[in-house]
């Protein structure tokens, strides 16, 4: 073992070179943070009258809760339909769900910038406002995760009223969670219809809705599979190929049926010559769909591709980094030359991402190695070997 | 009854007295000038500058002729700020005036997201990014002066007659009556019709788009975008809830009891 493990009762974390590295990001975050609420705003961010949201909003709100859109769909794909082939995979979506709403919630408490008024919305109904929906369905959203997640947690830490109790709220709770992100994924997007006259109308359309939380779910697959064939290298272990490689074809439908309806909509708008223009605008475009749709789609149509471990798990990150690149332009790149102006992130917003980012690495590990949310291995093929051990520990 | 201004960038001179006397009646304090490659100044709207003179130099075959455009909240009739806003931060009164109630009403509940900023068409709010605990700033129409029949510190501090206070639905008459008996004028009432309609008006004869305005516009309010989405809200919820629901009896009776616990394992190390 090229590492130490830290130990504390029956909870232990290794302690790897990368993870000081990551405690380290972290702990510039946590100064970062105190500057931001001392000082505001203005002083730590590059953000202006032209540019309200930037960074925080732009990457960790709408690409955190994105990326989050694993929990949803898988938890509808193995516990609504059933699908029990898929069930290895679930419980890790899950994890990584709630660490994303985790720091969208953070990310946006930074953001705000009267954030001593945070709970005031849950009094004040703005029903008229899409943020109302948002904010209620993500708060809700977060907790009904977490209440899921505490099935998890009372295996380990045995309190068996709580255990019983959340299993028999379990069917409530996991139909609770599929519409609460269900719409909040759409009303993500439903929040740029009103910059109808600002946002390029390449990205501007009033079903922004239905591609927000239609990119939101077929990401879930593409993410699931990102990110267990990133754990399995971490850990040593065998990827889920097999399981991969069939829930993928989910998100490869879907991303055909998103391409018919984007290019039907623009035609619709009268805008599909915008694409092809040779703009900034157009350019970001193409690369969005070409790149983070079209190439998918393709790889994954592709048996000899997606039936092995690397095609499918580059597939995968081009459907993530795709739709990540997506909700940049729509924040960014769309929004540019409507508003003037410049922004690009300042070295105190970079450095409260990264370390909202490394400490949900960090959770993940911590959350791995002590709960059981990935599958049991029969025989592990790492350094780990014969140290699988009764969970009980 | 709902008041209004008329503004007419023909008869403006530039002389920024409504500038400084917005800052005057509102306690804005005032900021250093800079030099840039035109006459405008401030160079923007922001949190202590609530209205400014946009100066434009516009180009006619070979005849040179300066407008002078003075841009605040345009006080919208369906406000989109209002309609963004998740805490009732914003109202649109009787008089007209859409204010900001934090700052006016002393009614803090702003969170300060700044998604009214976003929704403005005409990014109107601004924001203290200097404070800690910033609030969003802008022109509140002087409702304390019209409150009391005052018209709005800019308006009487305008000596060409450019600005016009009074009733909004006499203003938008007289209006139609300038642009109709003058030639020299655009055919267009902006404010008329823009997203719905604002409680600030212009005429002009020279084309909007030389002076800096969005022309092609929707004629649509921005809340009544937003509505056609939001009211499908609790339709979805309920429907999509029962498909859930029904889908998950349906496949729970045939699927077979798993014994979760039983499938996944933390990844441990020896002791």
């Amino acid at each position: 073992m090229n590492y130490k493990i830290w130990r504390f009762g029956k909870w232990q974390f290794r302690l790897t070179t990368t993870r000081y590295v990551l405690m380290a990001l972290v702990a510039i975050m946590v100064v970062a943070a105190i500057f931001r609420f001392v000082l505001g705003l203005g002083a730590v961010t590059n953000l202006s009258d032209e540019w309200p949201w930037g960074l925080w909003i732009g990457f960790d709100l709408l690409c955190g809760i994105a990326l989050a859109g694993g929990g949803f769909s898988t938890a509808l794909i193995v516990h609504v339909l059933h699908k029990e082939k898929y069930a290895p995979i679930a419980r890790a979506a899950l994890v990584t769900s709630l660490l994303g709403y985790i720091i969208a919630l953070v990310s946006l408490l930074f953001d705000i910038g009267r954030w001593h008024n945070c709970w005031r919305p849950f009094f004040y109904w703005g029903y008229h406002s899409v943020l109302f929906e948002v904010f209620w369905c993500i708060a809700l959203y977060t907790l009904v995760q977490v209440l899921e997640f505490g099935d998890i947690f009372f295996e380990r830490v045995k309190s068996r009223p709580l255990k019983v109790f959340l299993e028999k709220a379990m069917p409530f709770l996991l139909i609770l969670g599929i519409i609460l992100p269900t719409l909040h994924q759409s009303s993500l997007g439903s929040l740029f219809v009103v910059a109808v006259d600002k946002l390029n109308p390449l990205w501007w359309s009033m079903i922004i809705p239905f591609f927000f939380v239609w990119s939101a779910f077929f990401l879930g697959p593409a993410m699931v599979t990102f990110e267990g064939s990133l754990a399995a290298r971490a850990y040593g272990r065998q990827p889920e190929t097999e399981v991969y490689q069939s829930l993928v074809k989910v998100s490869m439908w879907m991303m055909i049926v998103y391409l018919i309806v984007k290019i039907i909509d623009l035609n619709y708008r009268g805008v599909f010559s915008l694409a092809f223009n040779g703009s900034f605008e157009s350019n970001m475009f193409l690369l969005e769909m070409i790149g983070g749709i079209i190439v998918p789609i393709i790889m994954y149509a592709i048996p000899s591709i997606r039936k092995s471990q690397q095609g499918v798990a580059v597939a995968s990150f081009l459907v993530v980094a795709g739709v990540v690149f997506n909700r940049a332009n729509v924040n960014f790149t769309g929004m540019a030359k409507a508003v003037g102006g410049s922004y690009f992130p300042g070295i105190w917003e970079w450095a409260i991402t990264l370390g909202f980012w490394s400490f949900l690495v960090l959770a993940y590990c911590f959350i791995a190695e002590n709960f059981g949310i990935l599958p049991k291995e029969e025989h592990a093929v790492s350094h780990a070997a014969g140290a699988q051990k009764s969970i009980a520990g | 009854m709902p008041k209004g201004v008329l503004v007419d960038v023909s008869r403006c001179i530039g002389c920024r007295s409504c500038q400084v006397a917005c800052k005057s009646w509102n306690d804005l304090p005032a900021t250093p000038t800079v030099f840039s490659n035109n006459w405008d100044n401030p160079p923007s709207l922001n949190a202590t500058n609530w209205t400014r003179v946009g100066y434009h130099l516009i180009e006619k075959g070979d005849q040179l002729k300066w407008r002078f455009v003075k841009t605040q909240c345009m006080h919208c009739e369906e406000p989109a700020c209002e309609s963004a806003c998740f805490t009732h931060s914003f109202v649109k009164t009787e008089s007209g005036a859409v204010i900001y109630k934090p700052t006016e009403l002393n009614q803090d509940y702003c969170v300060g997201c700044r998604y009214c900023m976003i929704a403005c068409p005409f990014s109107v709010p601004k924001f203290e990014w200097d404070k800690a605990f910033p609030f969003v700033r802008k022109c509140k129409f002087c409702y304390d002066r019209i409150k009391e029949g005052v018209e709005p510190a800019c308006v009487s501090a305008c000596l060409t007659g450019c600005l016009k206070f009074g009733e909004k639905e006499e203003l938008l008459a007289e209006a139609h009556q300038r642009i109709d008996s003058n030639p020299n004028y655009i055919k267009r009432v902006y404010g008329e019709k823009e997203y719905g309609g604002t409680s600030w008006m212009y005429i002009s004869d020279v084309p909007f788009e030389d002076l800096g305005f969005k022309t092609n516009v929707s004629e649509k309010s921005i809340p009544s975008y937003s509505w056609d989405i939001l009211k499908w809200t609790p339709g979805i919820f309920v429907g999509w809830g029962a498909i859930l629901t029904a889908l998950y009896t349906y496949n729970k009776r045939r699927a077979e009891v798993h014994h979760e616990e039983e499938m996944y394992a933390p990844v441990q190390d020896e002791e």
